[in-house]
């Protein structure tokens, strides 16, 4: 662990596969800028890999100030231990007062390994992050300024707000999805730090053998507009219904883990804690009771339609728009009016 | 020959059956209205071990941290076929952050001392945060492998494993010991073995065989109950029936990295979901009522 430091920077971890920024990375880009302005610090992103300089540009267009690029054929593709070394070094080095990381299978497998090394804290799966004040109930001491952590718990049925008042760096998974990504802007300007770091054995140990990666057929998180269909539904063959509203409206198909688990469509249509978080302009929620996982990853949609048979569904409380009563009947004059708006 | 096991389980409360009574008024959580459930992943975990056991000889240890009750955990993983079941039991343990809980559990397994491979369920439905494996790993100083979802090869203490990582998967060599926390689609959990069930249910760690004196004598006197505990640990273990229990002086922790002192997370609120809108518009399941939403819709942007 660092001692708190109250001149550190704020650090993302900038997680590239592949030559390209995960989503994430770019969406607490935005983020820690914020958090930076409100501590009068800069932002900082390491970047790790081979041959990903040009990578740098696009996080000082959203805002960061300094990239600690660490730049080694040995760190082209992902393993745990030899990028657990960059990081832990890189922190020791500069005390930052914030890391974040995405939360992401990459970053949720490096990020719990760095902060044991570090004995520093770390919250997982963050949905929103902010800064303020917190009294130990026990000593009376306040300490200004602090990364409140503020994740869902318990199955999402609580919202926990965590705090790491002494032991630094302040670190946090982010949720993929959570944070709005902004435009960026090319005309900021930084600096890129080029690190050298050294691996012992036991870091080079693990090897990787086969690399397989798939594109993601479904693209819900970046989809204006999504219909989802959930156990209400009643049929794979009704839940043709759904991608036909998805059809007419030009959106994704989403669903509920009941739809999921029931087969009428895929798990990469799944939205949720344990699917995709997603904000549209529009979620129309067919037939989805509305449990707190699944309210978790689209109840920010700018706009939220729900059609349900029982008028005291969990998922009216967070819609607009709530139609109570048949799927069946409701969606065919839905899609009507859609098509004879013109 | 053959690979010792090491498996980390988790009870845990149900989280994805709460139902009103288990919020309070307060907003935090009533545990004492939510069943409590063995880690569903964990089982997964098990499952893992025990295939390499089966397949390539060797033992598996299962071991938890948590209240007496968590015992419970363990005879489920005797009746599914765990050679030895240890309880690491401490008030001084309460508030652990998963931090210190890895530190907790990291000196148990130093104190099982033989062990190839250690598996972990990929997170607990209680918190979600998949951070203990591979902080386990660290303080072991282990490497890990996240996402296992299928061993490949195991040649003289070289492993090789599949890891699913959502948009594709990857192969990974590693010499053992290693860490690996394992996907629920890594293998489907074998059920209870009804004889191993008829052996193991009166499987008892000390903490249960104490609660059980203290009922069934509530006027012994404390010397006397110490006695009858004693030996009807002592009749268990001779039967293979004695479920291991130690406390964090038997592990030789460091109690400045357990439990709250050894948590740098600390809980600031706490508040149960409050759905956020103030109320929705209804609209009638008809046509008319439909087109004008979809109007509304169009007229504000959101469609269009």
């Amino acid at each position: 662990m660092i001692e708190p430091n109250r001149k550190g920077e704020v650090w993302i971890y900038a997680e590239q596969e592949d030559e390209h920024l995960s989503d994430t990375s770019v969406e607490m880009c935005s983020k820690a800028r914020e958090l930076a302005d409100g501590l009068g610090v800069a932002v900082g992103a390491v970047l790790v890999g081979w041959n990903v300089r040009e990578l740098s540009y696009r996080l000082i267009a959203h805002g960061v100030e300094h990239v600690y690029y660490v730049n080694d054929t040995r760190l082209e593709y992902y393993r745990t231990l030899p990028y657990a070394r960059v990081l832990c070094q890189l922190i020791a080095k500069y005390k930052p007062q914030i890391v974040l990381y995405g939360a992401t299978p990459l970053g949720r497998d490096l990020a719990p390994r760095i902060a044991s090394e570090m004995r520093a804290g770390l919250t997982a799966d963050c949905t929103d992050l902010r800064l303020g004040a917190y009294t130990d109930p026990r000593t009376k001491i306040t300490h200004e300024n602090l990364l409140l952590q503020i994740r869902p718990a318990f199955g999402g049925n609580i919202i926990a707000t965590i705090v790491n008042p002494d032991r630094w760096p302040q670190m946090a998974t982010v949720r993929e999805g959570v944070l709005r990504m902004d435009d960026g802007d090319p005309r900021r300007s930084g600096r890129i730090i080029e690190e050298k770091i050294e691996f012992n054995d036991f870091e080079q140990a693990v090897r990787l053998i086969e690399r397989h990666r798939v594109k993601r057929k479904v693209n819900l998180k970046g989809a204006r507009i999504i219909v989802a269909g959930g156990g209400g539904v009643g049929s794979k063959d009704n839940f043709r219904l759904i991608h036909e509203l998805a059809g007419v409206l030009g959106g994704a198909v989403g669903a509920s883990r009941a739809a999921v688990d029931s087969g009428f469509v895929g798990k990469e249509h799944q939205v949720g804690q344990t699917g995709t978080t997603v904000r549209p302009a529009l979620y129309v929620a067919c037939g989805i009771s509305g449990a707190v996982q699944h309210r978790a990853g689209m109840e920010e949609s700018a706009k939220i339609i729900a059609i349900n048979w029982d008028k005291d569904a969990p998922i009216f409380g967070v819609s607009h728009y709530g139609i109570v009563g048949d799927l069946n009947k409701v969606i065919p004059m839905m899609i009507k009016a859609i098509r004879e708006r013109g | 020959m053959g690979y010792d096991s090491i498996v980390c389980v988790k009870q845990v409360p149900d989280t994805a059956n709460v139902t009103g009574e288990a919020m309070k008024a307060d907003g935090t959580v009533n545990r004492g209205a939510l069943p409590a459930v063995f880690n569903p992943d964990d089982l997964h975990a098990l499952e893992a071990a025990l295939q390499i056991r089966d397949g390539f000889g060797g033992s598996v240890t299962v071991l938890t941290m948590g209240p007496v009750g968590a015992a419970e955990v363990l005879r489920e993983c005797l009746y599914r076929g765990a050679d030895r079941a240890i309880l690491v039991n401490d008030r001084r343990a309460a508030a652990s952050d998963t931090l210190a809980t890895s530190y907790i559990l990291s000196r148990a397994i130093h104190k099982i001392d033989r062990f190839d491979l250690v598996f972990c369920g990929r997170q607990a439905i209680d918190g979600d945060t998949a951070q203990v494996g591979p902080q386990i790993a660290e303080k072991l100083g282990i490497a890990q492998v996240t996402y296992f979802e299928k061993l490949v090869d195991l040649t003289d203490r070289t492993i090789r494993v599949r890891r699913n990582v959502g948009n594709g998967w990857e192969v990974l060599e590693a010499r053992l010991p290693l860490l690996l926390t394992v996907l629920d689609s890594a293998n489907e959990p074998r059920p209870a073995a009804a004889k191993r069930v008829m052996r193991f249910k009166r499987a008892r760690c000390p903490g249960e065989i104490g609660n059980q004196v203290a009922s069934a004598m509530p006027t012994a006197s404390a010397a006397e109950k110490e006695a009858e505990q004693a030996r009807r640990a002592e009749l268990l273990k001779s039967g293979g029936l004695l479920i291991e229990q130690w406390n964090l002086d038997d592990v030789k922790a460091d109690l400045q990295w357990c439990g709250m002192s050894g948590s740098p997370t600390k809980v600031h609120r706490v508040q149960s979901i409050v759905l956020t809108k103030e109320g929705f518009t209804p609209v009638e399941p008809n046509e008319k009522a439909v087109r004008q939403m979809i109007h509304e819709l169009i007229k504000d942007h959101t469609l269009g």
